[in-house]
């Protein structure tokens, strides 16, 4: 990425959105969603999905980018998808949010080295994997913050890189969670999938 | 009770009171079929091809409200319903397809006949399932039905594999509510909306209401009625809105829109209100929207809280039951007339009565505008039509007006052509007692042909009137109006309509006089059975008013006043 286009990005990030899903767990949701987004020509900036304490609710954070479509309007119509159990557009209110990291970096002199080090102490990360030739750098943090670092950590050599995308939730007793209790029993079927048999 | 997965399928359509469903089998349904021998009490109609399955099924809901039933075999019967599904959720209309998969084991690995059904109809269905295990079958089928006929309606398939059909369990019917964790459809509205609606609505010097398809799936007539009446407040119609309010009230301004009655456009881009009621603000009514009613306030009341500031930005939004709404609304709205406005409104029509074609002299010429509005006249206006689409489709929305709701059934959203014949078929199966008509032009006819066999082999008593021009018409108007007038691949070689149905053993006349009309209307009444005719119109006929695609609404092709010179 060049400096232009990261800065760019920085002015962009004004304009994106946090939406956080609560959807059914069961097989195809994740499909419905990225049709959907598709279909409605909602571009998706990142979209993470994963298991909550309930074993039938996953939880989605979706961060769009709002210069194009209304977060209001892709809430209402993620809502229409049926397995869809709530929406909330996050990004108005006070919330926690987290993207995570893994960078590959170049480690084969004292001063890439060094560097690395320098750098892990003053944002929050850390080296997870060091070698001779290459350091694996994680780091947890909002999203600036993250794009801050790998901006710092281009000149040393980044080699290889991988982001989960951003998890949000919101602050204090702004919860999101649902009653809904499936009917009866759970099934593992062959596929591996969990499924509610009703 | 023991019972197989097929059995079960026709015991919980039995529970949903479905009489009648349109199908065509194949080897992965073939169980379902199986088991259909002993569930006389539907009635299952053989299609010729699974598009028809879906537009009579949709047919069927239209004209009955209830949820209309098709079924096909996996693969290629599977994708020949995708036609009908996208149609049924672009019209919100409420239709189950069923359709057979290869058995739990084959699924992914390409066997004979094998699709990815759900993921195929996922864009084209309000929901669908697959399903997976034979004791979730009866829980799926009512969730179905369900999530088809409430909220905004719209399609839902059922994707079940052979083996499902064949595994036995204990059945026993799901009494009791559905629990769908993520399924609200909205109802009423919020105090403060309606306070700002009514604020809105009482100060309005040049209010319109726009009634679209939701005043007739919400059952919102009576309640659109006393708005309008209470308020004086003119009403402006979309094409599947067409019989929300009876067409010859003095309100009702008629069609709005591409092809819409000019009046109509000319008082929404003038109006100071807009109360769009269970309508969508689709392309082809608002023109560009840039320019659309730029000087109107604007309430939405529409069931979809999606549909709200999609297209158009609107003042007040309110997600609910059409119904429900309106009936808040009614007690706080001031009794008013707007004398001036009505006045400004009649100028603008009695402009239109000038030129209507209707009141011009076409010599010999037979237009189908003339056919269509005979055709409301010898049918006292009365008939269910059910149209295709194209140049005919537009001329019934402008010449054949509708009394009743419901009785005007054709392909909005998605412009369908051949859905007009099947579609007739489900209609008159869901309404036996009253008078069916397929409106359908030469184009779209042919492609769905085939169903007059189906009509032949169950008897079902619909006329079908072709309006023949040898072209296919509103594509070549769009020739001739944008592309220089290149008539590239409109002209049509047709059949002989009247061999044609012959053929298929029934019975047809062909018309190509308007004095004729009258007798055509009494033949095809006196045949218990299908009926065809042929009408053999004018090759070049233009659908006026026309708002360019795109362009302003206001800004309508007109036909000229009798003596003026045409201008393009």
């Amino acid at each position: 990425m060049t400096d232009q286009s990261a800065t760019q990005q920085q002015t962009e990030q004004h304009q994106r959105h946090t939406l956080v899903a609560l959807v059914e767990n069961k097989p195809g949701v994740l499909n419905r969603i990225a049709s959907l987004f598709r279909r409605r020509n909602f571009n998706i900036d990142s979209l993470t999905v994963g298991r909550t304490h309930k074993p039938h609710v996953s939880r989605m954070t979706i961060v769009v980018d709002s210069a194009q479509a209304n977060p209001n309007l892709i809430a209402a119509n993620l809502l229409k998808l049926v397995n869809v159990i709530e929406v909330r557009v996050i990004s108005g209110e006070p919330h926690v949010s987290r993207d995570l990291a893994l960078i590959k970096v170049r480690s084969d002199d004292p001063e890439s080295r060094n560097a690395v080090t320098e750098l892990c102490e003053r944002y929050p990360a850390r080296i997870v994997d060091i070698g001779t030739k290459v350091a694996i750098v994680e780091i947890a943090s909002q999203e600036s913050i993250v794009e801050a670092l790998i901006e710092e950590l281009r000149p040393i050599g980044i080699v290889e890189m991988v982001r989960t995308g951003v998890v949000a939730m919101g602050r204090g007793t702004r919860i999101q969670d649902t009653e809904y209790e499936p009917p009866v029993k759970i099934k593992q079927n062959s596929n591996g999938y969990q499924r509610f048999s009703v | 009770m023991q019972l197989t997965g097929a059995e079960i399928i026709m015991e919980c359509l039995l529970r949903e009171g479905v009489e009648v469903m349109f199908g065509y089998p194949g080897g992965a349904i073939l169980p379902t079929y199986d088991a259909m021998t002993k569930y006389p009490q539907i009635h299952h109609v053989l299609v010729r091809h699974e598009q028809g399955a879906s537009h009579m099924a949709d047919g069927y809901a239209r004209a009955t409200g209830k949820v209309g039933v098709a079924i096909a075999t996996s693969g290629p019967g599977a994708t020949n319903l995708v036609t009908g599904l996208a149609t049924a959720i672009m019209d919100s209309s409420p239709v189950v397809a069923i359709t057979g998969q290869v058995a739990r084991g084959s699924i992914g690995t390409d066997a004979f006949q094998e699709t990815d059904v759900t993921g195929v109809t996922l864009p084209v269905t309000k929901h669908n399932y697959l399903v997976a295990d034979v004791d979730e079958l009866a829980y799926v089928i009512r969730e179905a039905f369900y999530i088809a006929r409430t909220g905004r309606p719209g399609p839902v398939l059922i994707d079940v594999p052979k083996d499902v059909q064949i595994e036995k369990t204990e059945f026993v019917y799901p009494e009791g509510d559905i629990r769908l964790p993520g399924y609200r459809p909205p109802q009423e509205a919020p105090a403060d909306q309606i306070a700002a609606a009514i604020e809105l609505i009482n100060r309005a010097e040049r209010p319109v209401i726009l009634a679209g398809h939701g005043i007739l799936m919400g059952r919102a007539m009576n309640e659109l009625r006393e708005l309008a009446e209470r308020a004086g407040i003119p009403v402006a119609l979309t094409l599947l809105g067409k019989g929300a309010m009876p067409e010859k009230h003095p309100l009702v301004m008629g069609m709005m829109g591409m092809h819409g009655a000019a009046a109509c456009n000319y008082a929404i881009q003038e109006a100071d209100l807009l109360i769009a009621l269970g309508m969508r603000f689709d392309d082809r009514v608002t023109g560009n929207l840039k320019t659309y009613a730029l000087n109107a306030r604007k309430i939405h009341i529409d069931i979809d809280p999606s549909e709200i500031n999609k297209n158009v930005k609107v003042d007040v939004g309110i997600a609910g039951d059409v119904r429900t709404v309106v009936a808040q609304l009614l007690p706080h709205v001031e009794v008013r007339q707007h004398p001036d406005w009505l006045a400004r409104i009649r100028d603008w029509q009695e402009d239109a009565d000038e030129r209507d074609i209707l009141h011009h002299d076409t010599g010999e010429r037979l237009l189908g505008a003339q056919v269509i509005n005979d055709l409301w006249k010898f049918t006292g206006g009365e008939a269910i039509t059910v149209t295709d689409v194209g140049q005919h489709q537009m001329l019934e929305a402008q010449y054949y007006p509708h009394q009743r709701p419901a009785t005007m059934i054709t392909s909005g959203g998605l412009g369908t052509m051949g859905f007009g014949l099947p579609a007739a078929i489900g209609a008159k199966f869901g309404r036996p007692d009253e008078e069916v008509w397929a409106i359908v032009g030469d184009g779209g006819f042919q492609m769905t042909m085939c169903e007059l066999a189906t009509a032949a082999q169950e008897n079902v008593d619909i006329n079908i009137a072709i309006l023949n021009n040898g072209f296919l018409g509103m594509v070549r108007q769009w020739q001739e109006f944008f592309y220089e007038e290149r008539y590239h691949a409109t002209p049509m070689f047709n059949p002989d309509f009247c061999k044609l149905a012959e053929a298929f053993g029934v019975p047809a006349m062909r018309v190509t006089s308007r004095s004729q009309i009258e007798e055509s209307v009494a033949f095809a009444r006196s045949v218990k059975g299908p009926a065809l005719v042929e009408y053999v119109i004018e090759k070049e006929e233009i659908v006026y008013p026309m708002v360019p695609a795109g362009a302003d609404l206001h800004n309508m092709i007109r036909r000229p006043k009798p003596g003026e010179v045409i201008q393009r």
